[in-house]
């Protein structure tokens, strides 16, 4: 059994399941194109217009202006996460795809990597809705925006990867509700999304900034859309590839340490 | 936990070669080895000469697989699970495509070409699932359970079609519990139990080295079992009958109708099932 750190051997082979997952994506699109559609309104209208007015405005910026990035940030996190939790879930437990697919010449890492890079196209997919949306509403400037949808690649990969840990531990379907709850819920809110991160005591900012990766891509999705590049962004992208990476490789072997009896 | 354990064995080329034992004997896990699913810990396997370790791709590329479970696409329609998978073994649109609808035809499902797999019965589900594994002309045809739980009709389509199958050239592996089924259609066939292999041969010639030609069975009263006794015939007792294996049934039968007038004698050809029972044992399994 190789450990966990081991880089995975995957062929162009996984392209196969990520088309396979895009075949159905775009068959059922009607079901797929709306949920993004009506986030990006409902998060625009409720916290954007609604406490918008109140707030009118952080650090001289707009307060709508402000959360459309963490808007689609959020949408990333969500897509990859629970594609790759839920979705491969039953994929993998309850239609048997993956037995079914290891049985032709893909391997299970070739499988998973597949996978994975469905759960970042996904984010992809969803960013490119979303974006009209928004720039009808005026709230993001072009065209350095246009960079969210490879970021969105990205993003997605890593919390693709995160989700795609939990789904190779988890006893059953029920108990992916805790990273679900305890983590993608609490990041959603605490990573500089609703309101700039200095506002958080000191300590809890450093615990941010070195363990909720949606901090990171917040922060770019931010430079991007208002914008507002700076030199840190280097230092967010290293961050987010390099633990895009480890989660990556970890979630491939753990998969086959699952799967492979 | 040892799953198989040094079992040895050779396929021919062009063969039907079963493997029969209880539940737990260690027949699925010996499909995952060949399939190059499960890697083995020790010992040496070649499939087409390969090592599945080694060369997984290409031995899976050549091989048609008929798993225990069901796993079919359910976001599929029937035609659309046949070309999805052809897509896995690398196989061009145009031949898929057209390899797809020559398969719905052998196993008769081209009416339910555009139904989802939801849809299907429990047998055309297996006919499918027999048609996904030819999608590569497969040169091994590996079947697990291929007929569990169908009605007659659709078991003996199912029959008909690996008939067919190793007429044109295949070579099949498949386990199987219903004892009739391995009798009937494997050329040679292991009994497994516990992860070992008991026995190998032809289904004539292993019915008749471990049982022998026929079977007496006769309902068990004292007078039977003393006057067998007496006799010196050996015979087991299974709850309330009395079963004699014996060459020469008839004779056997004359003289417990002569000697303690039964209620019932009956004398039947023996079979497979016999001498499945007779190695592993009438022990319930898990």
């Amino acid at each position: 059994m190789p450990p966990i750190w081991s880089i995975p051997s995957i062929t162009r082979r996984a392209w196969k399941v990520w088309y396979r997952n895009l075949v159905v994506f775009f068959r059922t699109w009607h079901v797929n194109f709306f949920p993004p559609l009506i986030e990006a309104f409902l998060y625009l209208f409720a916290i954007g217009m609604g406490i918008g007015t109140y707030v009118k405005e952080i650090d001289g910026i707009p307060y709508v202006n402000f959360i459309a990035p963490a808007i689609l940030a959020i949408s990333v996190m969500n897509s990859a996460f629970f594609e790759c939790t839920y979705g491969s879930y039953v994929r993998m437990y309850y239609q048997k795809s993956f037995d079914a697919m290891i049985a032709t010449p893909l391997s299970i890492e070739d499988v998973i990597a597949g996978e994975l890079l469905w759960g970042a196209t996904r984010s992809v997919l969803y960013v490119i809705i979303m974006l009209p949306v928004l720039a009808v509403f005026g709230v993001i400037s072009f065209p350095l925006s246009l960079l969210a949808i490879p970021l969105a690649f990205l993003g997605g990969l890593m919390f693709a990867g995160i989700a795609m840990c939990f789904t190779a531990i988890t006893p059953g379907i029920d108990t992916l509700n805790y990273p679900s709850f305890l983590l993608i819920t609490p990041m959603a809110l605490f990573s500089g999304t609703f309101f700039p991160l200095t506002l958080l005591p000191e300590l809890l900012q450093y615990i941010a900034l070195a363990f909720l990766p949606l901090t990171h891509l917040v922060a770019i999705m931010r430079m991007l859309t208002l914008p507002a590049m700076t030199g840190l962004v280097m230092l967010h992208l290293a961050w987010i590839i390099l633990v895009t990476a480890i989660l990556c490789t970890v979630s491939i072997n753990l998969m086959r340490r699952r799967l492979i009896v | 936990m040892i799953a198989v354990d040094g079992i040895s064995f050779t396929v021919k080329e062009g063969e039907m070669f079963g493997f029969l034992g209880p539940n737990g004997a260690g027949k699925t896990s010996t499909m995952k080895i060949i399939a190059c699913v499960s890697p083995r810990t020790s010992g040496a396997v070649r499939v087409f000469g390969m090592d599945p370790d080694l060369y997984p791709a290409e031995i899976k590329k050549r091989l048609g697989v008929v798993p225990q479970e069901t796993n079919l696409d359910p976001d599929f329609t029937c035609y659309g699970n046949l070309f999805t998978y052809s897509r896995y073994f690398d196989i061009p649109p145009e031949i898929a495509h057209k390899k797809a609808e020559e398969l719905l035809e052998f196993v008769q499902l081209q009416e339910k070409r555009d139904v989802t797999v939801e849809k299907l019965s429990g047998g055309m589900k297996r006919r499918l699932i027999l048609a996904r594994a030819l999608v590569n002309n497969p040169d091994l045809l590996i079947l697990d359970e291929p007929t569990i739980g169908l009605d007659p009709q659709a078991r003996h389509l199912i029959w008909e079609r690996l008939k067919k199958l190793q007429s044109q050239g295949n070579t099949i592996v498949l386990t199987t519990h219903y004892l009739d089924e391995a009798a009937r259609l494997c050329d040679r066939l292991v009994i497994m139990d516990n992860g070992k292999i008991l026995v190998e041969g032809s289904p004539a010639d292993l019915v008749k080295q471990y049982v022998g030609n026929e079977i007496v069975e006769v309902e068990k009263s004292e007078d039977v079992v003393s006057s067998l006794i007496r006799k010196n015939i050996p015979f087991e007792i299974i709850g309330d009958t009395v079963q004699i294996a014996s060459d020469s049934s008839r004779e056997v039968a004359r003289f417990l109708l002569d000697h303690c007038s039964p209620q019932k004698v009956l004398t039947r050809p023996a079979t497979l099932e016999d001498v499945f029972l007779k190695l592993t044992g009438r022990k319930l399994r898990e």
